[in-house]
């Protein structure tokens, strides 16, 4: 019975909510504080919060996390598989449908409409991150400085970007506290 | 075997680098699918993002579905699938056990904070690249008036992506053609 709860609640996370993961916090906090009452809002908001400072996107780790404390590994998987399988399938379909027909001139009329709104989602949410680290304690300062350089190295520099982030945690970790520096957050080698 | 780890590795790397939920992501996917792997190509990348966010659900996993399942058939799929959920699912448990007390951890918060302009730099190149690729398609007097009022329609009338998505689907499929 625990298992159906956790399937229904992430499905209907999933299929509600609207501009990708952070969004559909919210849903989550619905399903899981208010219906079924795995967690008060306290501890929901700890994960958040912890969920928030992790990689990744947020929605997955959330239901990964919860249908684990719920229903132990079978219970992470349900969650993960009802949150995101239903979207993905939907879009598999509709975008092999799509290219079925792709040399029709309306399938390349559909395809350059929608370029730009695509550019004005990417504007609004460069916009967005832009924002969210000038009012952290970065300050606009920082910030720009931090934009513009990272600018210049990806675009003219050609530095892959995993770079960048790479050499900015490492300076977050030396220079931020040196107690406890091992908190799960070093297992990223990859060659 | 090789596309197996290639998949794995491109989105692993993807989604561990995008510190702010699934859209941050979205700039390093198209890093490691268009520029790096050759996967899509810059238009295919933006008929599925429009796509994707006009269907509900997290981005960053249609993306990575979408993409996998294309390369490498259902195979394809769970790799990539895996590969963007497991780590940091598993993580959030892992760190979630160990620090059961310890709300606000300053190491890692300070590491998200670092992030976040490299992740805003990427998203307008991103946003850049776009656009240059509509006015060499449409021109640019039809990419800025969709863009113009795009922007109206999401920041000023609220009027919900899905709807906005669909009309200009509709617009590119009824009537650009005859223009």
């Amino acid at each position: 019975m625990k298992q159906v709860d956790i399937f229904v609640a992430f499905f209907r996370v999933g299929m509600l909510g609207y501009g990708g993961g952070p969004s559909s916090i919210p849903l989550v906090y619905k399903e899981v504080v208010d219906k079924y009452k795995w967690m008060d809002s306290d501890e929901f908001g700890d994960i958040v919060a912890i969920g928030n400072a992790l990689p990744g996107p947020i929605a997955t780790k959330l239901a990964g996390y919860i249908g684990y404390r719920v229903g132990g590994i079978v219970g992470m998987l349900n969650a993960l598989v009802a949150s995101t399988v239903p979207t993905i399938i939907m879009m598999i379909f509709l975008l092999n449908a799509l290219n079925a027909y792709k040399d029709e001139s309306w399938v390349k009329g559909m395809a350059a409409a929608v370029m730009p709104v695509v550019a004005v989602m990417l504007a609004v949410l460069t916009w967005d991150y832009v924002k969210k680290s000038w009012e952290s304690t970065l300050g606009w300062g920082w910030t720009l400085l931090f934009v513009v350089a990272s600018l210049i190295l990806m675009e003219f520099a050609n530095i892959h970007p995993a770079i960048i982030i790479f050499a900015l945690l490492l300076g977050a970790l030396l220079k931020k506290d040196s107690r406890s520096g091992d908190q799960g957050k070093k297992e990223k080698h990859s060659t | 075997m090789n596309i197996w780890i290639s998949l794995f590795l491109g989105f692993f790397l993807a989604n561990v680098l995008g510190y702010g939920g699934g859209p941050a992501s979205i700039p390093l996917m198209y890093e490691e699918i268009v520029n790096h792997h050759h996967w899509l190509t810059n238009k295919e990348f933006s008929n599925m993002l429009a796509l994707g966010n006009a269907l509900p659900g997290p981005i960053a996993t249609k993306i990575a579905a979408y993409v996998g399942y294309d390369v490498y058939g259902w195979l394809g799929f769970s790799i990539a699938l895996f590969a963007t959920v497991f780590p940091s699912a598993f993580a959030l448990i892992f760190l979630l056990k160990i620090i059961q007390r310890h709300r606000q951890s300053l190491v890692v918060k300070g590491m998200t904070l670092f992030i976040q302009p490299v992740i805003a730099a990427m998203m307008f190149i991103l946003t850049w690249q776009m656009m240059k690729e509509s006015t060499l398609s449409i021109g640019i007097v039809q990419s800025l008036v969709i863009a113009f009022i795009s922007f109206l329609a999401l920041e000023k009338w609220k009027i919900h992506p899905a709807f906005l998505i669909t009309a200009s689907f509709a617009y590119g499929g009824l009537i650009l053609p005859h223009l």
